[in-house]
């Protein structure tokens, strides 16, 4: 284990609030960590040197006065290019947003300054969240730090790269059907999608607006849970937000899960399951093996309808994105290539500002929209999610916490699955369920497989259960076998 | 992948009129590769035809949450200037863009 490992934004926090340490020795440490390796990895679009530093001396004046930064003070964060802040570039890794520079910050962006974060960058990400493996970026693609010729996973490959890089100990991602946790179990370190509602999407630039949800990804399980108390809570600004304060995480952590009852999803990991591999059924088995000795009963069990759910999730995803991304006209910000009419205009500014795959998922959401078809996708598929709903219902009469891999496979390398989409849709497989239904859901890192790449058990709860997946993540978490050496200090 | 040739559940003209809705221009060879990857998604889409979902609701929202009206009072709202300066194109503090309506050359 590199001795960078034991760097957690808890403890750093800790050592800023205290003044054994100042905020700005803290960030110029992680500078140095980004300068020497940001160059192989690309994690970031846009990394704020000077922004950072001004934000970590007004950290060390709060401390300097007497005054307490808040639980993150002095904690360097990143966060994926689709999340809003003020005056400072936002691009969804899209060609469309080109110089376009919000007028606002998002909710979450206030909230961690608030707690005394410090803002370093901006991470690349699928265009606009669509992708499971940071290669669908106007910008360039990602690449694992602990493999450079793999993927990093996605959509928030960036900050999935950037916390396992060593970059920084926190970042915000957002998951609309797995892309914080695929990329989290990928790269090797925790990643979480909250109950949908919990964490504020006022200022997350919308993908598919019933499924997107933002989240933490950090090296610790204590320090997502950190980083949700922070983000989370009811927001006057987003009319989904629920309407209670965020859950008391950090003080659940040492519960452990004597007398839960925890279920192993059959589909989402059994032989049944397309593409599952041997490494991972075997890791998810020891996993279960672990929470069995540390108090719990486990027992294989059955959410039958989430077989269905990558085909209604490849219908209502697009289908909203489509409806979402209507807006890029290159009439009120962002790019516009000129044309004689404006119609034209439109057609090309968005022939020209879309990558392919953003292209593919707005025709196949207009698609399912269009009259004739509506029915047959959209409205079956939303009638889907119902199904899968009640399934986890039944489920979690008998069961506490439900468990399955994060992702079928380890990372893959750059390149295998660009040229056939199906294949890279089947990634997100184990981890739709959670967005259709809204239930929250987390990767935690367990061992490695074969090719000595990571692997994530995904631990799913109820709607806003947030609490007992926090006690079984940090129980997983202290029973996982030895993970990559290189996490936290790139090798 | 697999190659579509015969009979697909998404036609090539069909993806050129969703391509126009969609306000994207396509060329030939894009047409040929989008036809056959959206005719692959649809596909496995077609799993979801075999259900017998006539007494299920659709789902809505994944919470039983309501519309919360807040007092009707000014708040702080967003700079007129600043939201103007987005734009690629602006006159007399409005948004500019090309001819509309019959005036195109």
């Amino acid at each position: 284990m590199s001795p960078s490992k034991e760097i957690t934004a808890r403890g750093l926090a800790a050592e800023v609030r205290s003044g054994v340490r100042s905020a700005r020795s803290v960030l110029e440490e992680h500078l140095s960590v980004i300068d020497a390796s940001e160059k192989e990895i690309h994690a970031f679009n846009l990394v704020l040197i000077e922004d950072a530093r001004a934000a970590a001396d007004v950290v060390d004046a709060q401390v300097a006065a007497g005054d307490d930064p808040g639980p993150l003070a002095g904690v360097p964060v990143a966060l994926k290019d689709n999340i809003c802040t003020r005056g400072v570039p936002t691009t969804c890794s899209s060609r469309i947003l080109e110089g376009w520079r919000p007028p606002y910050n998002a909710t979450v962006v206030d909230r961690l300054v608030a707690a005394g974060a410090v803002v370093v960058g901006k991470t690349n990400l699928d265009e606009f969240g669509m992708g499971s493996s940071t290669e669908n970026s106007a910008f360039g693609v990602t690449r694992n730090p602990l493999d450079l010729r793999k993927v990093p996973g996605g959509s928030s490959g960036g900050s999935a790269a950037a916390v396992a890089a060593g970059f920084t100990p926190l970042a915000l991602g957002s998951d609309t059907g797995g892309s914080i946790r695929q990329p989290a179990a990928l790269c090797g370190v925790v990643g979480v999608k909250p109950t949908y509602g919990v964490v504020s999407r006022y200022g997350l630039v919308a993908f598919a607006s019933s499924l997107d949800q933002i989240g933490p990804i950090s090296r610790t399980v204590a320090d997502s849970a950190l980083m949700l108390e922070v983000i989370g809570g009811h927001d006057r600004r987003d009319s989904t937000s629920i309407p209670v304060p965020a859950p008391d995480l950090t003080s659940v952590l040492d519960r452990g899960v004597e007398g839960l009852r925890i279920g192993i999803i059959e589909e989402l990991s059994g032989d049944g399951l397309e593409g599952i591999a041997v490494d991972v059924k075997a890791r998810l088995g020891e996993a279960a093996a672990a929470l069995e000795a540390a108090g719990a009963t486990v027992a294989a069990t059955s959410v039958p309808s989430t077989v269905y759910g990558l085909s209604a999730y490849y219908v209502v995803a697009p289908a909203e994105a489509s409806s979402n991304l209507a807006r890029y006209d290159g009439v009120r910000f962002g790019l516009r290539i000129d044309a004689p009419n404006a119609g034209d205009m439109n057609i090309a500014t968005r022939t020209a500002g879309f990558g392919d795959e953003v292209k593919r998922r707005i025709m196949l959401g207009t698609y399912a929209l269009s009259a004739g078809y509506y029915d047959a996708y959209y409205g079956k598929s939303q009638k889907v999610r119902t199904l899968i709903m009640n399934d986890f219902a039944r489920a979690y009469e008998e069961f506490d916490i439900l468990l399955s891999p994060t992702a079928p496979t380890t990372a893959f390398p750059i390149g295998e699955k660009t040229s056939d989409p199906m294949a890279m849709y089947l990634n997100d497989v184990c981890t739709i369920s959670s967005n259709l239904a809204g239930h929250p859901s987390m990767s935690v890192p367990f061992g490695l497989g074969n090719d000595g790449m990571p692997i994530g058990i995904q631990v799913l709860a109820p709607a806003t259960d947030e609490v007992t997946m926090f006690r079984v993540a940090a129980v997983l978490e202290s029973t996982a076998p030895a993970g990559h050496p290189a996490i936290g200090g790139v090798a | 992948m697999t190659e579509y040739t015969a009979r697909q559940r998404i036609s090539r003209s069909e993806v050129a009129h969703v391509a126009d809705l969609a306000r994207l221009s396509l060329t030939d060879q894009e047409l040929d590769a989008f036809t056959n990857q959206l005719a692959a998604v649809l596909d496995h889409a077609a799993d979801l035809e075999a259900l017998d979902l006539t007494d299920v609701e659709p789902m809505i929202h994944p919470l039983p949450v309501h519309n919360v009206l807040r007092p009707d009072v000014v708040g702080e709202t967003s700079d007129r200037n600043e939201v103007l300066s987005c734009a690629p194109s602006i006159e007399n503090e409005q948004f500019r863009v090309p001819p509309v309506l019959g005036e195109s050359p």
